[in-house]
């Protein structure tokens, strides 16, 4: 059996604005096909770490490399095997959403089959016609997470994509999700406030706080990892959930 | 894609602005109903013959003895049977009329009251002037410094020392200008195409840009292989093109209206046009490349456009500006292409009296842009 390279090496990696040490000395390697959970409190470093891998950023010390290219001198290539969406995309309000999903398509330059087949896939076929403003905040995430899947992408980034949205709409989203995780091999980052969505989409939880990764493993490795602890302090409760890991390592709850 | 030029993404990209524009029932009432009305109001107000009315008060001397023959102004009014009435107050009032077949008849209505009430109505500006009188002696009171007081006290005070003019309807000394070309609405409408130019671009490119920022949408747009350069571009092709229909719009309506004409070259027309575009783009694109606030964007845009929109002889001539200040404003771009426009259209300017603006319109767009394309944020 021979193993896949990775698609994501994040190598030592520093990152600061003005004062504030946003990302400090981060390892993490992503291989294809693996969904990975991002979760931090606010202010961890996590958005900075995404606009790194998205290429938006530059690290001040470290190295980034996609599909064992970095940033430098292979943007337009690399640019085209990742997908974003990112929380609240808005796009032109006056378009419909055919018109949306054809412009990111010509950035691709990817034919009408797909467009349509995209929207077909995060089932806004009825609302082809409606212009974006007329979408609610469900429809428009789903919109969002399409034109981020239009050019089939290696990476899929995606930035707190079922933030603000009702029980159904979230749902949705995840369906998606699980499709394209059991059809692709793409990978994905997702950074999420939502626990019970990095539990259902995502095999590899990875906890940032301050900068630095605190713990990362498959959620059953992160909880019997620190249970297995508890066997030398008999009077700390046993953790259950992934929500009773996060206070423990970060001493806020993932809302915060 | 292995064309160095993806034609597809910038159609895509000008269609996508395109229609966001045309689909805003808004824009084109601002971009070009709004003009039109302008030029209609303004063009009526300042070509055709009005009437004038104004309120004078006076504040009538008490006789000094029961036979006093009265003042000064009621002789007057009583020698030339000027009815006594009583205007919306109750208040006493005389209307004077001045006859004038080429200016438009004037009418002053000369309201009784006292000095108080006078006082009143002058802080509101329900009038401009107070009669007074001493010693059967008539005393003006107004602000030197308003216009409409010193006409109003200039035709008052020669009426009363030449009660003539009542009976004289038309002034042989007057001959109105009616050649095209030398009407108010002539100087107006080059100075509305300039000023509507300034507006459509500060607002649709700076304005669009800081808000697709805002919105997060630049970002999302830049995580593609979407080419930079051609969301601007297609952003500033489609409002300059927009340009060129609420301009020839306004151009058409008011050449149907009021008998418009362009005297100079067509082509340096077309030239001055886009370089004044050209000169806004670039400026636009400066000022836009950082904020992702649009309330900033609101002040940076009317920093900009506000001063040379009152400045740069769009209304009214800037020569009436201090003399030290005309060589300051001359410099504005909008000042630049409200005067290059006006000259092609009135003065009948061709290349040779253009070429100098536009060149210097295009350089400091160019400048801007660069500038403005080092310093740009994406997200």
């Amino acid at each position: 059996m021979t193993i896949a390279s990775p698609v994501i090496e994040v190598r030592n990696v520093f990152k600061s604005f003005k004062t504030v040490q946003a990302v400090r000395g981060i390892d993490l390697t992503i291989y294809p096909g693996q969904f990975v959970a991002l979760l931090g409190p606010n202010g961890a470093g996590k958005t900075t770490l995404v606009e790194m891998i998205e290429g938006i950023q530059k690290p001040d010390r470290g190295e980034i490399l996609i599909l064992g290219k970095s940033w430098r001198g292979n943007e337009d290539e690399l640019r085209k095997v990742i997908g974003l969406s990112l929380q609240e995309t808005r796009f032109i309000d006056k378009l419909t959403v055919r018109e949306t999903v054809k412009l990111f398509a010509s950035f691709f330059d990817l034919d009408n089959s797909r467009i349509d087949e995209i929207i077909n896939l995060v089932g806004l076929d009825e609302k082809r016609k409606s212009y974006v403003v007329n979408l609610s905040g469900g429809q428009r995430q789903r919109l969002a997470l399409g034109i981020a899947l239009l050019n089939e992408p290696v990476i899929l980034l995606l930035d707190e994509p079922t933030t603000g949205l009702d029980p159904n709409a979230r749902r949705e989203i995840w369906s998606i999700l699980q499709k394209l995780r059991e059809r692709t091999q793409t990978s994905m980052i997702l950074t999420t406030h939502y626990m019970e969505e990095a539990e259902k989409l995502c095999e590899q939880i990875v906890i940032i706080d301050q900068g630095q990764i605190l713990k990362q493993g498959t959620l059953e490795e992160l909880l019997s990892d620190e249970n297995r602890d508890q066997t030398e302090n008999p009077d700390r409760i046993p953790l259950k959930t992934l929500d009773d890991l996060f206070i423990l390592l970060t001493g806020r709850s993932l809302h915060e | 894609m292995n064309s160095p030029i993806r034609y597809r993404q910038l159609i895509q990209l000008i269609l996508a602005h395109l229609r966001q524009i045309i689909r805003e029932p808004g824009v084109l009432f601002w971009g070009i109903i709004f003009p039109i009305l302008m030029s209609l109001g303004l063009g009526f107000a300042f070509t055709k013959k009005a009437d004038v009315y104004r309120d004078v008060a006076w504040v009538k001397e008490q006789p000094a003895r029961a036979d006093s023959s009265g003042s000064a102004l009621e002789i007057f009014l009583k020698d030339h049977q000027i009815k006594r009435s009583s205007d919306k107050d109750g208040d006493i009032c005389y209307r004077i009329t001045l006859p004038d077949d080429k200016l438009g008849n004037t009418t002053y209505t000369v309201r009784v009251m006292e000095w108080k009430k006078a006082m009143v109505l002058l802080k509101r500006g329900n009038i401009t002037i107070i009669l007074d009188e001493k010693n059967g002696r008539l005393e003006y009171h107004f602000d030197p410094m308003n216009p409409d007081a010193q006409l109003i006290y200039l035709k008052l005070s020669g009426l009363f020392t030449n009660p003539a003019l009542l009976q004289r309807p038309s002034n042989p000394d007057i001959r109105p200008m009616t050649i095209t070309g030398t009407r108010y609405i002539d100087f107006l409408v080059p100075g509305l195409i300039a000023m509507g130019v300034m507006m459509s671009i500060m607002w649709g490119v700076s304005y669009e840009i800081i808000d697709n920022r805002a919105k997060k949408l630049l970002r999302r747009m830049v995580a593609t292989p979407m080419k930079k350069s051609y969301y601007l571009i297609a952003l500033i092709t489609v409002r300059i093109g927009m340009n060129f229909i609420e301009s020839g719009l306004l151009f058409l309506f008011t050449w149907i209206v009021f008998g418009i004409q362009v005297q100079g070259s067509v082509p340096a027309l077309i030239t001055i046009f886009m370089a004044g575009n050209i000169a806004f783009a670039g400026i636009a694109i400066f000022m836009s490349s950082h904020t992702a606030k649009t309330e900033i964007g609101n002040g940076l845009i009317n920093l900009v456009s506000m001063p040379m929109m009152v400045l740069s002889g769009i209304f009214f001539s800037y020569h009436n500006f201090p003399e030290w200040s005309t060589s300051i404003i001359r410099a504005f771009p909008l000042t630049m292409l409200a005067d290059g426009v006006r000259s092609v259209f009135i003065e009948g300017a061709g290349f040779t009296e253009i070429a100098i603006p536009s060149l210097i319109m295009a350089g400091t767009g160019t400048i801007f842009f660069i500038a403005g394309l080092k310093i740009f944020k994406w997200h």
